[in-house]
Order: C-alpha cells, then sequence, then structure tokens
C-alpha cells in the first residue's frame, strides 16, 4: 500500500469519524497487514481461549520523535507491551493495538509504522486480534499515539515473584543499558548531537520463556528497566522487599559511545530509558549457569552480573564505584534533566 | 574513553588516598569550589575513603544555586508574557517565589531546555514573530557561549533575541568566603572547568592576602584525590600557592578566545547571590553596547523583588558553614521533589548530592 493507493497524503478527521473514510483506512491499510481469522471477523472484539493462567499488560506510548535511530513508535508500542507480558513469566500470544492519530500525519509514515507493527508482532509470535483508531484535531496531539495490551498464557514452570526474592540472590542484566534514551535524546530538538547510538528496542520473549524452560522456580523475578532505567527499578524492588541491593560500577553493561554521550550530557546512564533490557533475579546456586546460557544467546551477548541481595541497607540500593567508595542509588524523581556545565 | 577510564582508575586513586593518609598530621578544612567537584565527590564515595582528619567543605560553584529567587520569578513573567524561554536543564526545576519554570511550562509557557544559547539564536531565526529569550545563568564556564549568542544575533539583525543576564564570578565568592567571620577553610580546590575558560593569574593575589593554597582541579576521582593531596601537602609544608592539577585541560592564562569573546559582551558589575546577598564586582553585566540584548531591560522586569524562604539555609551551605545534613529541614521539608532550595534541585547542588547519594547508607 502507497499514499497512492490510498488517495489520501495525510490522515483527515474524517479517517476517524467511523464513516466510510474509517473503513477505507481500516480496509486498505490496517485489516489488509494485520489480517488474521479474530480480526477479520471485523467485530467490534475478539473471542480467544487460553488454557492457563494468562498475564496482562498494558502500555501506551507517546514517545518523541515517533521515528528514530533503531526503530520507530510502531515497533516500539509492540516491543514495550511483549516484553511487559513476558516479564510475567507468560508466553504472549495476543495484542489489542489502539491509536490516537493527530490530524496531518502523512499516510506514508502511518504506513511506515504500520507495516514496522506487523514485522514485530510476527517477529515476536504475537496476532493483533483487536484495535480502534481514532483521530484527533491538530495540535491536540503529537503525530501519533499508540496503546497495546498484551495477553500471554503463563509458563507452568514460572514462579516470578517479587515475594521469592531472597538474601544471597543475584542480579543479572541481558546487555547494554541506556542505549534507547540516548538514541532518543541525540535526536531531540535542541540537544541533536552526531552520533550512530541506536535503540535497542527488541522483544524479549523468547530468551525469558527458555530461561523459565531452564530454570523454573530458581528464578525468582523479571522487570525490564524501561522508563527510569535501571536504578529506578532497583529501588523499587528493593522498597517492596525491604531488603538491600548491592551493585557495582564496574560490571553494569555500558557500551562506550553511550557512556561518553552520558557523560556529555551530564545524565547518569543508571536512570536512562530502556527497550531491550531485562533485569534477571535468580537464586545463587545457578547464577553462573544462567549468566553462560544467556550469553549465548543473540539477546544475551553481552549479559553481565551486576550485583546481588543484601541484608545489610534494607530498602535502599548501593553502589560500589569504581574506586571502591559507595553510594545510595535513589529512584529518579521527575525528568533526569541535563546541567549547565 | 581516554581520560575517563585512566582518571577512574582503583589503583592510581587508592594510591593517593593513601599518600594523603601518610601525610596529614593535622586536621585540615578543604573547600573544593565547584559543584561539579561535590558531586564527584559523593558520587564516587570519596569522602568516606578520606582520613578523618581532611574534612571536604562543599562550595558554592553551582551555578543554579547562586541564581537569585528574583531572576526566576523574572523567567517565568517573561513566560507568562508569552516569550519563548529558553533554559539550561536543571534551572527549571528550582523554585521561584511562587512556582518554578517547569509548573510555568505546564501552565501553557513555551519553555526550551537547551544545551547550548547558539540554539537559543536559531529558535529566534525560526520564530521572528515571537520575542525569545536565554536565561544565561552560570559562572565563567557558560559566559562565551552565552555572550557568543548575543554576538551572532547581533550579525544576523535579529531584534528578538535578548538573555536575562546572571552571571557570576568565583573569585569574588572566595573572596567573600574568606572574608567571613565564620570562615575556617584552610585550602581551595580550584573549579577545573572556570579555570579553563580563565586561567588562574587571578588567583595569585587571593592566596597571598590569604595565605591560603588553591589547587585547580579537575571532576573525575583521580583529580579529585590529587588536588585534594596536593592541597594537604602544601598546609602540612606550610605554603600557600596556586597548584595546577588539572594541566591537560587548564592553561595558566585561559583560553584567550574565549576571555575575548566575554570582554566583548560582558563588563564586571555589582551581582547578587543566593543565598549571600549582592557582592560589589562579583559578575557580568551586559556593556551599553550591548543594553539592546539585555531582558530586564527590554521587557521592563528589573523591579520584581522576592524574599528567600526563611527555611532555607542554602546561604550557609554555600558558604561552607554548615552541611546539607545539619539543615533541620533536610529530607523533611526539603527534598528533591519538594525542595525549598535551589541546592536540593541542580545535579551540582550539595544538598541535592547529599540526598542522592550519601543519606544514611
Amino acid at each position: 500500500m502507497n499514499k497512492e493507493e490510498f488517495g489520501f497524503e495525510s490522515i483527515q478527521l474524517g479517517h476517524g469519524s467511523g464513516g466510510s473514510m474509517t473503513r477505507d483506512l481500516l480496509d486498505k491499510i490496517v485489516f489488509k497487514t494485520f489480517s488474521n481469522p479474530f480480526l477479520d471477523q471485523k467485530h467490534d472484539g475478539a473471542i480467544v481461549s487460553f488454557n492457563n493462567r494468562i498475564a496482562i499488560s498494558t502500555d501506551s506510548f507517546v514517545v518523541s520523535p515517533i521515528f528514530f535511530k533503531g526503530g520507530n513508535i510502531g515497533e516500539l508500542a509492540v516491543h514495550g507491551t511483549v516484553n511487559d507480558v513476558a516479564m510475567c513469566g507468560a508466553i504472549p500470544k495476543y495484542l489489542s493495538l489502539a491509536f490516537i492519530v493527530e490530524e496531518g500525519l502523512k499516510i506514508d509514515e502511518f504506513i511506515s509504522i504500520v507495516n514496522s507493527i506487523k514485522k514485530a508482532a510476527d517477529d515476536s509470535g504475537v496476532q493483533i486480534i483487536t484495535g480502534d483508531t481514532k483521530v484527533v484535531e491538530r495540535g491536540k496531539g503529537d503525530k501519533i499515539f499508540i496503546n497495546t495490551t498484551g495477553f500471554g498464557e503463563v509458563n507452568p514452570k514460572a514462579n516470578i515473584s517479587a515475594e521469592n526474592i531472597k538474601v544471597g540472590d543475584k542480579i543479572l542484566l541481558n546487555g547494554f543499558i541506556a542505549q534507547h534514551g540516548m538514541a532518543i535524546m541525540s535526536e531531540r530538538e535542541g540537544l541533536e548531537f552526531e552520533s550512530s547510538i541506536e535503540s535497542d528496542t527488541t522483544n524479549l520473549n523468547y530468551l525469558v520463556n527458555d530461561l523459565i524452560n531452564e530454570y523454573g522456580d530458581k528464578i525468582h523475578l523479571f522487570r525490564d528497566p524501561t522508563r527510569g532505567g535501571v536504578a529506578s527499578v532497583l529501588s523499587e524492588i528493593s522498597q517492596d522487599i525491604g531488603k538491600g541491593v548491592t551493585i557495582y560500577e564496574d560490571f553494569i553493561p555500558l557500551e562506550k559511545q553511550v557512556a561518553a554521550a552520558c557523560e556529555i550530557l551530564g545524565l547518569d546512564p543508571l536512570y536512562v530509558a530502556n527497550e531491550g533490557v531485562f533485569m534477571v533475579i535468580v537464586d545463587d546456586s545457578i547464577h553462573k549457569e544462567v549468566l553462560n546460557f544467556m550469553q549465548k544467546d543473540l539477546k544475551g551477548q553481552n549479559a553481565a552480573y551486576i550485583g546481588e541481595i543484601t541484608q545489610y541497607h534494607p530498602g535502599k540500593v548501593v553502589m560500589q564505584s569504581t574506586i571502591g567508595g559507595k553510594r545510595i542509588v535513589s529512584p529518579l524523581i521527575g525528568e533526569q534533566l541535563p546541567r549547565i556545565c | 574513553m581516554k581520560y575517563l577510564t585512566e582518571y577512574r582508575n582503583l589503583e592510581a586513586t587508592k594510591s593517593y588516598l593513601d599518600l594523603i593518609e601518610k601525610t596529614v598530621t593535622k586536621p585540615w578544612k578543604v573547600m573544593e569550589i565547584c559543584g561539579g567537584q561535590t558531586h564527584g565527590l559523593v558520587r564516587n564515595g570519596i569522602l568516606d575513603l578520606l582520613p578523618e582528619k581532611v574534612q571536604m567543605i562543599h562550595g558554592p560553584g553551582c551555578p543554579v544555586c547562586v541564581t537569585p529567587l528574583n531572576l526566576i520569578d523574572k523567567a517565568i513573567e517573561l513566560l507568562e508574557q508569552g516569550v519563548i524561554v529558553c533554559s539550561f536543564g536543571d534551572m527549571i526545576r528550582v523554585p521561584g517565589s511562587k512556582k518554578s519554570l517547569l509548573e510555568a511550562k505546564s501552565n501553557g509557557g513555551d519553555l526550551r531546555i537547551l544545551y547550548s544559547p547558539i540554539e537559543a539564536v536559531k529558535i529566534a531565526r525560526n520564530n521572528p514573530d515571537k520575542e525569545v529569550v536565554f536565561f544565561a545563568v552560570g559562572f565563567e564556564t557558560t559566559a562565551p557561549a552565552n555572550a557568543l549568542s548575543v554576538l551572532h544575533a547581533q550579525k544576523e539583525g535579529l531584534k528578538n533575541y535578548s538573555i536575562l543576564v546572571s552571571h557570576v564570578l568565583v573569585p569574588p565568592a572566595m573572596e567573600a568566603i574568606l572574608d567571613d567571620e565564620f570562615c575556617n577553610i584552610n585550602a581551595f580546590l580550584g573549579a577545573g572547568h572556570v579555570c579553563a575558560i580563565m586561567g588562574y593569574k587571578e588567583y595569585y593575589p587571593l592566596a597571598k592576602k590569604y595565605k591560603i593554597p588553591i589547587v585547580i582541579t579537575g571532576f573525575e576521582p583521580l583529580d579529585l584525590v590529587q588536588g585534594i593531596y596536593m592541597a594537604v601537602k602544601q598546609l602540612e609544608d606550610g605554603i600557600h600557592e596556586v597548584e595546577n592539577q588539572y594541566a591537560r585541560v587548564v592553561k595558566e592564562e585561559g583560553n584567550i578566545a574565549a576571555i575575548s569573546v566575554i570582554n566583548q559582551v560582558f563588563e564586571i558589575g555589582a551581582r547578587e547571590w543566593r543565598g549571600i546577598g549582592e557582592i560589589p564586582d562579583s559578575g557580568y553585566v551586559l556593556t551599553k553596547q550591548f543594553k539592546e540584548f539585555d531582558a530586564e531591560l527590554k521587557f521592563g522586569i528589573s523591579n520584581i523583588k522576592v524574599p528567600e524562604n526563611p527555611n532555607c539555609i542554602a546561604g550557609e551551605i554555600l558558604r561552607g558553614i554548615k552541611k546539607p545534613n545539619q539543615c533541620n529541614q533536610f529530607g523533611k521539608l526539603c527534598t528533591p521533589s519538594n525542595p525549598l532550595g535551589a541546592p536540593m534541585v541542580s545535579s551540582e547542588g550539595a544538598c541535592a548530592a547529599y540526598y542522592h547519594f550519601s543519606s544514611n547508607i
């Protein structure tokens, strides 16, 4: 599909009216791209069956710019929700997909986003089974917002809960942090800097499921540190379980270019957003095996052990610095602000 | 990552910590001038690694912290008049007398966060029917770029660009601290980035007059411990000289091109310091020739004056008389999400450094 076949260069208010223009947009682009037995019913909702417990997660995506190095808002909307479902120890199967489009969005951009969603969904093994499209007046949105809700079957071997975490458990990360946030930052108005940093947006469900199949209930928790970064997730965990967390600055996987960009902009990579990173907290007895297992997978090849759960400083995350000092890692408050000099 | 990994090296840092331990015989109080240094010390856990006899006192070198309250109110007034206000990032959460710039933005103000004032000139060019003001705060470090933005705007003939100036200078602040009757500081770590611009000749008279060692120091862990060692060594040897630890960046004469840009646009004048008050000849003001770029005159907002929050002891913090955790409001009434004063907000503020990195480990 291209703009010539569609007949409009950009999305009009009428495309959200519910009338024939809406139908045209859906038939020619949305239904055509995502066609599957559920969606082809063209009903208001979808009816699905599950055999086991199900995990549900929803997320709204408002990223700006909508196209960035390494991805766009469409694949982000799939990966984000797929990963949230996977973090529950579930195998994601279905997604709902809702667009809020600002009048005037170029149809080429919309098609490109829809195609990215299709590819990301196929790669993640999920189907789009229901959705919605609304159009708002120019100035009332920011090009396009997307909401997705994911449904997945919980792996019977999984027992994922913060309650299972105990002193001595080890904390592992699957790869380099801060890639997504810095890729977005490098394209924001007024902050542009030249770099080849790409967003790490990707689906993590297969590796997560493989880990559950292999190690079962010795895996205590999965979390993906998206907004707020690794620091905020660790702070939350530490407060929730009332135990301390110790991490080691030297062990945090950080790519050189990203580290340099963070230095230049005065940002702490521990607070920068990720979209293809997950943290797994595992029983002490298996952490080396898990690390080896992760490192053999493409999405875990830079996996690293970064710290552990401790009986000391309950409710707080303490980082041991490269030079042997200690500091508290507090949760992010508001947005991370670039500093003056 | 040259210059980073090497200056965060465990062995090298340890060897200087050992040297400090071996050298020190008496208790000394060393003030690091710059907020970037304060954060380096706290973030890397250096304060806990120093011998007890060496006590670090946190100085006034946080540009956000010393910017007077009324300047923030002036910037907010401009936002509310429909002006596009451009600012460095950490200025926007600092509370004014009623609200912060961030709150004014959420009420509809057009606030842009920038890394460079040159970007603000671009915004002025692209919005000819709007007024654009850059909130030009900071020490000598940010002055060249702010001055350059004015030169660019002048060259392009832009009539819709001006700057709200609150530039302050380090040496007068050091002198004010040393003249304070409560001052008990034995040595200074000079601010590396400020000296990268200005050089360090202007510190010779200070070291001589007050018989105080001044070591120009960088920001990485190794820089900081080496700077502290050099200061302690001078104190133990009974000498008081200006030394340059940060020689890979700082030259004695400074950055001549940058100084020349500053001198074209600014001249030295009286400035108000938040929590300290007015200090004569302590900052930059626009020269007569560039008055048309002075946002205060352009928008008639010079008369906005507001009192400080009486619960905030920022003045004593900035003068090194008290430490953040000696404030009754620290972590209680005053937190980064609800700050009473600027030192709790800025990433270089001493209170924020204590709150984020070192509270009750």
